[in-house]
């Protein structure tokens, strides 16, 4: 009984992370149509951001300050993710919106370069990652069910996220203009909204997400240069099976493929159940091709 | 608007460039002009003049790079205090470093450039078995020569390739009679999902077979995964005494850490780890590590004078926190084996070094090693280790004296069922 929990417990877990990489897909990709294979490499920089974060802990600060390094690294994540992010965006990614294939190749580019870079200053090891006192350990529900804290945080975190993505979406100025910009770009202009910000705003908006799922995920795993690359197709997978630009898609599509993923492994093994969630999706986008959740619209396409 | 439509595309191109240029930094550090084409009757001949090119060849990017890139450093090291001991034969030996950036293909492709172009006259390098098959049949064909730096899983043996890492009679098969003895009968086999795991499990389903050991389960992850709870949730329901770990890479950072979080720890389950060595525990934290089980034939730990020449030089030409581990002696073992049979063939002819190299000793790092004649592996002692808090590991058990390799476990009464 307790095991059928855990793996419950598990799936939900696999399910918070999923949703967490592809938050940040599901506005860049999702809402804007960029496809951003450099994604993953957002999330690198924040696991990284985590590393340097502790560095600094390390050394300047009194061991007693030590377990709040990691609220503070998620705050710098996401500052220094927007940033990378804008500077992408205005540099390389301003000049494809509409063109879909030539967005892949040259984020795909972005990524690999980026990995070099994380390779030039970090080296191409792995690097340790000390989570917070506060973090170590799990809830004892009964002797055999231990939920580890880091899990708990992690899907506490992102409910944090969500609440505040929804929020900025649907109740500020802000999101509002963002989402007139999607929805219908030059009538957006006509009333005088600046496209260009709002389209630099959001993909900056999407890379900090990631960042802040790579501080989280350096938690669990591990942290070096080619940390994206494992996150990136399964963030994509998420996103595509939710629906292209609904947030309450993204978060369907990660439940689903979370909790799928993880009865598979248990009642398979680790290698058949990927292949049977593939099997899967796939064979769901053949029945829905727009995903689990669509958008009405009014245009003819 | 077409304005700035070309403005988008020279920015791509731009971009483009300069990503190049940062890969072809990264791929290619040095390279000599000779050109002359190379058959094994004129190595002596290339390699007139002041300097003798041999080829070093690692992952210095990509997924395995993670590894390959400290064992590449002692290699250099090594070919560095032979040159500032007056070098071989007269020569100095000048490195050709290339890049095979965790892609099998291009560690082929790398190894063919290698030999015709730059006319080495040997070559260190690969890590992975997949690299190391795609670079046999090139070495047979231009009848070059390679030393391979790391253990594996045994069952091959080519007349063009040096095998300087351990065979499974000497890692493998002594720590499962080790487990065996000491921690319990029931084992719980997981890998990573390709050759050298799956090959390992063959043996180590055969030897529990013989001595009376009982497999509870198997389990393959895909190379990079990263999600170990339902395995871990596997490992609770099946109790075993003991976890036979042979992933690979990354994924055993993912799996240590969860193992943690889920609240079992050396004291309450066994794990032994064959390749996780003090590189990775570096990566993966130690405290994460702490009191697991390891089987090499080297530790930095390992207590030789040699050894501690050997990891004072390492630290003092590549900086105080680097680690020395297993791969990394073997790579510096390997150049020194190579350069003994230079001397003792008087000649840097791939096939006279061959010749010359049976039985060749030196006191390496790891103790004293010599290679066998009969397949071109070398005697290794084997030692199981236990990590300690300071990621560090510490020698519990090792074997007393060098064992002779033993690739296709001709010793074993059970092993044809392995080779057939």
């Amino acid at each position: 009984m307790s095991l059928l929990l855990l793996q419950l417990f598990n799936g939900f877990s696999l399910s918070s992370i999923l949703l967490l990489i592809a938050i940040g897909l599901a506005i860049t990709f999702g809402l804007m149509n960029v496809m951003n294979m450099a994604h993953g490499e957002f999330i690198m920089i924040g696991a990284y951001m985590a590393y340097l974060v502790q560095q600094l802990f390390q050394k300047y600060m009194p061991a007693s300050a030590f377990g709040w390094y990691f609220v503070i690294s998620l705050g710098v994540a996401f500052v220094i993710a927007f940033a990378i992010g804008w500077l992408l965006e205005v540099a390389l990614i301003r000049f494809l919106y509409g063109r879909p294939l030539d967005s892949l190749l040259a984020t795909w580019g972005v990524s690999l370069a980026l990995q070099q870079v994380a390779r030039s200053i970090f080296g191409a090891p792995n690097v340790a990652v000390k989570a917070p006192q506060w973090l170590e350990g799990g809830w004892h529900v009964t002797a055999d069910l231990i939920l580890p804290y880091k899990r708990l945080f992690i899907i506490g975190l992102v409910a944090l996220c969500i609440f505040i993505i929804y929020m900025y979406l649907y109740h500020s100025a802000g999101g509002r203009r963002m989402r007139a910009v999607m929805q219908n770009r030059q009538m957006a202009a006509c009333l005088g909204i600046s496209t260009r910000r709002v389209d630099a705003q959001s993909f900056a908006f999407g890379s900090a997400m990631a960042g802040i799922a790579g501080c989280a995920l350096s938690l669990l795993g591990p942290i070096g240069p080619t940390i994206g690359t494992y996150y990136i197709v399964d963030a994509f997978m998420v996103v595509v099976l939710g629906g292209i630009g609904k947030l309450i898609g993204t978060v369907a599509g990660a439940l689903g493929i979370g909790v799928f993923n993880t009865a598979l492994e248990y009642t398979t093994s680790a290698t058949l159940g990927k292949v049977l969630v593939f099997t899967l999706i796939i064979a769901f986008l053949q029945w829905k091709p727009m995903g689990l959740v669509t958008i009405r619209s009014r245009s003819l396409d | 608007m077409r304005e700035i439509k070309n403005k988008g595309k020279l920015t791509i191109a731009l971009g483009m460039t300069l990503m190049m240029i940062t890969a072809g930094c990264a791929k290619t550090e040095t390279t000599t002009s000779t050109t002359a084409p190379v058959t094994s009757a004129a190595a002596d001949a290339k390699a007139g003049g002041d300097t003798v090119p041999v080829g070093i060849l690692h992952s210095l990017t990509g997924t395995m790079s993670i590894s390959e890139v400290s064992v590449r450093d002692a290699e250099l090291m090594a070919i560095d205090e032979i040159n500032a001991a007056g070098g071989l034969l007269g020569k100095k030996i000048k490195p050709v470093i290339e890049d095979g950036a965790s892609d099998w293909p291009t560690f082929a492709e790398k190894t063919k450039k290698l030999l015709q172009k730059d006319s080495v006259v040997t070559i260190f390098g690969c890590w992975t078995s997949a690299s190391r098959k795609a670079v046999l049949p090139v070495v047979e064909q231009n009848k070059g020569l390679l030393w391979y730096p790391v253990q594996y899983e045994g069952v091959e043996s080519s007349p063009n390739i040096f095998y300087i890492g351990a065979t499974t009679n000497q890692q493998i098969i002594p720590a499962v009679t080790w487990l065996l003895q000491n921690k319990g009968k029931k084992f719980f086999l997981l890998g990573s999902d390709y050759v050298f795991p799956k090959t390992a499990n063959k043996i180590i389903k055969e030897q529990l077979k013989a001595d009376g050991g009982t497999l509870v389960a198997e389990e393959y992850t895909p190379l990079g995964h990263t999600d170990y709870n339902t395995i871990i949730s596997k490992i609770k329901k099946e109790k075993p005494d003991v976890v036979f770990n042979t992933l690979n890479g990354d994924s055993n950072v993912a799996f240590f850490k969860q193992l943690k979080d889920a609240g079992i720890t050396s004291k309450d389950l066994t794990t032994m780890s064959v390749s996780i060595a003090e590189e990775e525990v570096r990566g993966i934290g130690a405290s994460v590590l702490d009191g697991h089980y390891t089987a090499w034939n080297y530790y930095q730990t390992t207590d030789i004078p040699e050894n501690k020449k050997f990891v004072e030089a390492y630290k003092a030409k590549y900086g105080k926190d680097r680690v020395t581990d297993d791969p990394i002696e073997a790579g510096y073992t390997a150049v020194y084996l190579w350069a003994e049979a230079v001397k003792k063939a008087g000649s840097f002819d791939v096939e006279k070094v061959k010749a010359a190299a049976k039985g060749i000793e030196f006191n390496s790092p790891e103790g004293k090693v010599s290679i066998d004649g009969d397949n071109q592996h070398i005697f290794k002692t084997a030692r199981i280790g236990q990590i300690t808090a300071d990621g560090q590991i510490k020698e519990i058990w090792n074997s007393g004296k060098s064992l002779k390799p033993d690739p296709f476990l001709k010793t074993y009464p059970w092993g044809v069922e392995v080779t057939k």
